[in-house]
């Protein structure tokens, strides 16, 4: 009937590839992806459940790996940042980032764009307060915000095909329909 | 940090999460958004032999108005669930406000209604919303079901009153008899923060009359307040600014806030005695024909 046993062998798709691993209960899904599969992208901020830098898709809902247990991944989908798209070709997240200069340090950003790309492909054309509000669980130390918010309204812009303009030095989108 | 070394069991149907539950007894915990609970584990405040995580019984993720007006919301029904819903705006409004305001949104996407009124923190947004609504939790074990009132299930700072081996698997809100008036206020240093002050506002009125009335507290004294006083002033009467000041005095005298880091103890109750008076004279009463 019940599985109590203390190993758990799970099967986690992460950025498309299915893992068959075997996991101790209290592993937290953070480890699994940064100490289990080497996927380091996925950041730990606070590890108190309050920053959003460890945040990753979970079926495609942004989650905060640091506070789900890598046990409850069996048999779901993760998404983390090296899932995001590739050196030759960026996620429109990815590109608003660069263009924008939505990010300092960086520490906040694989979590940042994360929630953004969950936030674009739920609502094709957000205003801006509707991106501060959805990235509100996002916390920046280096509080470049709103470069942030910039970038993310230049990704939904690019995603949903409306017309996107920069001025060659990366500071202005217009054209959102 | 990591949780301390525990079993898990992911059960398939509820029978099975009893008989879990019923082997382990109090050794056991239910995993719902896991929002308060692993942050718990993490810092040992609760070291449990098992998790019952009940994320896999879909049938408990609802929330839906019955014919008789009343709304059902299941064991899984998550904040962003409520958040999102196009149920709630004009039939429940207190709930309608508060949805948003707790939490952040990416807790939002995992912690559920059901699971906070479990954890019982006295800055709980929704034990507050569910007193004030009179609301009402339906417990099972194996061993079978009962309804507990939302005031006797939340009973205590970190304290409700399920026994060993059982799971609450739906929060109800009663249908409105008269007509549904309602806010949530909250105060919070930033945003995505547990409350400073919260104040769930939650009447009907007949007429010009209120017929019924709730308010109740987050974040000022050891556990969720109910105001009854404050309500009691209420009944019977129309929205007159004198009415609604002595409601809103009478709310600031039943809160026991402390001082803390989120602000003196004269403050919050000063956000008291302002929140109910701001929310009660937000309504504009559909005057009847
Ligand atoms: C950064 C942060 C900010 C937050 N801010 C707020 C806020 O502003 N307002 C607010 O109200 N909350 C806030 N929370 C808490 C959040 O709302 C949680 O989701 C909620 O308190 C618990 O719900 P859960 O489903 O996550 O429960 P879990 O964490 O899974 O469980 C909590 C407790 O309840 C028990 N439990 C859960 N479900 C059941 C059930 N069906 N039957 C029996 N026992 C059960 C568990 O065993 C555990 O003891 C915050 C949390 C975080 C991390
Ligand atoms: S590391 Fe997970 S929320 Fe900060
Ligand atoms: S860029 Fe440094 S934390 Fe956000």
């Amino acid at each position: 009937m019940t599985d109590a046993a203390d190993e758990h062998r799970i099967t986690v798709t992460v950025n498309g590839e299915p893992h068959a691993v075997e996991v101790e209960p209290r592993l937290l899904l953070v480890h699994l992806l940064r100490e289990g599969l080497r996927l380091t992208g996925t950041h730990i901020g606070c590890d108190t459940t309050n920053c959003g830098a460890c945040t990753v898709l979970y079926d495609g809902t942004p989650v905060k790996s640091c506070t789900m247990l890598a046990v409850q991944a069996d048999g779901h989908e993760i998404t983390t940042v090296e899932g995001l798209g590739s050196l030759s070709e960026l996620d429109p997240v990815q590109e608003g980032f660069t263009i924008e200069h939505g990010l300092q340090c960086g520490f906040c950003t694989p979590g940042m764009m994360l929630t953004a790309k969950a936030l674009i492909t739920n609502n094709p054309n957000p205003s801006e307060e509707d991106v501060r509000w959805g990235l509100s669980g996002n916390l920046c130390r280096c509080t470049g915000y709103q470069n942030i918010v910039k970038a993310v309204l230049w990704a939904a812009a690019k995603q949903h095909g409306h017309v996107a303009e920069t001025n060659g030095q990366g500071t202005t989108v217009s054209g959102r329909t | 940090m990591y949780p301390p070394r525990l079993r898990y069991v992911a059960p398939k149907s509820l029978d099975e999460a009893f008989a879990v539950m019923a082997e382990y007894g109090d050794d056991a915990k239910v995993l719902a958004g896991g929002q308060s609970l692993v942050p718990m584990l993490k810092l040992r405040f609760a070291s449990p032999a098992v998790l019952v995580d009940i994320n896999g019984l879909s049938d408990l993720a609802y929330h839906r108005a019955e014919s008789d007006g009343s709304l059902r919301i299941g064991a899984l029904c998550r904040h962003v669930d409520l958040e999102r819903s196009a149920l709630l705006p004009g039939r429940y409004p207190t709930m309608a406000a508060a949805a948003p305001q707790v939490a952040d949104p990416i807790v939002r996407n995992r912690g559920t209604v059901v699971g906070s009124l479990c954890h019982a923190d006295p800055q709980g947004d929704w034990a507050s919303v569910l007193l004030a609504l009179n609301g009402q939790v339906v417990v099972a074990g194996k061993d079978g079901r009962r309804t507990i009132s939302v005031a006797d299930f939340v009973v205590g700072p970190f304290q409700n009153s399920l026994a060993a081996g059982e799971i609450a698997v739906e929060a109800s809100v009663p249908a409105a008899k008269g007509t549904p008036y309602g806010s949530y206020l909250k105060l919070e240093r930033r945003v995505g923060d547990f409350a400073t002050v919260g104040v769930a506002v939650a009447i009907e009125t007949s007429g010009l009359q209120i017929s019924r009335a709730g308010i109740a507290l987050t974040g000022v004294g050891p556990n969720t307040i109910q105001a009854i006083e404050a309500e009691q002033a209420l009944i019977g009467q129309a929205l007159e600014p004198d009415v609604i000041a002595r409601a809103a005095g009478l709310a600031a005298g039943a809160a026991r806030p402390r001082s803390d880091h989120r602000g003196s103890a004269e403050y919050k109750r000063h956000v008291v005695e302002t929140f109910v008076r701001r929310a009660l004279s937000s309504y504009r009463l559909a005057v009847p024909a």
